[in-house]
């Protein structure tokens, strides 16, 4: 079991080597950008609800997982990654698009995760504290999606 | 309306959050992990657990797989048609949303109604 234990840390450590974080990228992004982002994601979230009221919780629920800011969040991704290339008077057109393909691919991934979020909302929602579903369900969100992601690299 | 507003601010701060996360991590394609966020999921199912119930809210989540299986769908023609065509991002993931559109409703018509 102990082996086991140092195994898992060391595949975490592995996958957190792979990760970097990179704050430049919040100076790049403008004000208008956070908002159109704030504006979609406020909007799904409330028309999800209208819907759920006025056709039932079936057909609200789909809306959970629509794919709000992806456009924006996309758009965004492109251009940042464009613009890089450009400052180094490269044409960066390609780059943005294959960084956008990329993020697309990774969403694609994440979601599984999603769809392990929704089963186990579904299947324990009604038995146990929302505060612990919602906690549990979403630590198992990322811990599915990273690890596919983990997978999927070394493969 | 109240609850309406509520779910707006509470959304846009939730999905705001996730894709702020996204947007600072590097590689890419683990950033993308985050743009299949539940933020929309965890900014609503609480509100929604409180107002009409846990079983209501199962309900939703159960559609919600749908909804994932749609996304993923939608984000893995997202990405083959960008890596393949000279295309802006932003007219390939508005002329994906009604794959989403269609696979989320397919699957609920078949499955779940």
């Amino acid at each position: 079991m102990a082996w086991g234990s140092i195994r898992t840390l060391v595949r975490l450590a592995e996958i957190a080597m792979q990760i970097k974080v990179d704050p430049s990228v919040i100076r790049q992004t403008r004000w208008n950008e956070y908002g159109i982002r704030f504006l979609f994601g406020g909007l799904i979230t409330a028309v999800a609800g209208i819907i759920a009221k006025d056709f039932g919780p079936g057909i609200g629920g789909l809306f959970l997982a629509f794919p709000a800011i992806f456009p924006a969040s996309a758009t965004l991704i492109e251009k940042h990654e464009t613009q890089k290339k450009e400052e180094k008077g490269l044409r960066g057109t390609r780059r943005g698009r294959e960084a956008a393909s990329v993020d697309a691919a990774g969403s694609a991934m994440g979601s599984v995760g999603l769809l392990v979020f929704a089963l186990i909302v579904w299947q324990f929602a009604p038995s146990y504290s929302t505060s612990i579903v919602l906690m549990g369900a979403t630590v198992a969100w990322l811990t599915v999606s990273v690890l596919i992601w983990y997978v999927r690299k070394r493969v | 309306m109240n609850q309406i507003l509520i779910r707006f601010l509470v959304g846009g701060a939730v999905v705001s959050a996730f894709a702020i996360i996204g947007d600072l991590l590097k590689p890419k394609s683990f950033a993308g992990l985050f743009g299949a966020a539940p933020s929309v999921a965890l900014a609503t199912l609480g509100l929604t657990i409180a107002t009409e119930g846990a079983s209501y809210a199962a309900t939703e989540s159960r559609s919600m797989i749908a909804g994932a299986i749609a996304f993923m769908a939608f984000a893995t023609c997202v990405s083959w048609v960008m890596m393949r065509f000279e295309l802006k991002a932003l007219w390939v993931t508005i002329c994906a949303i009604p794959l989403w559109l269609g696979v989320a409703f397919g699957l609920w018509y078949v499955w779940l109604k």
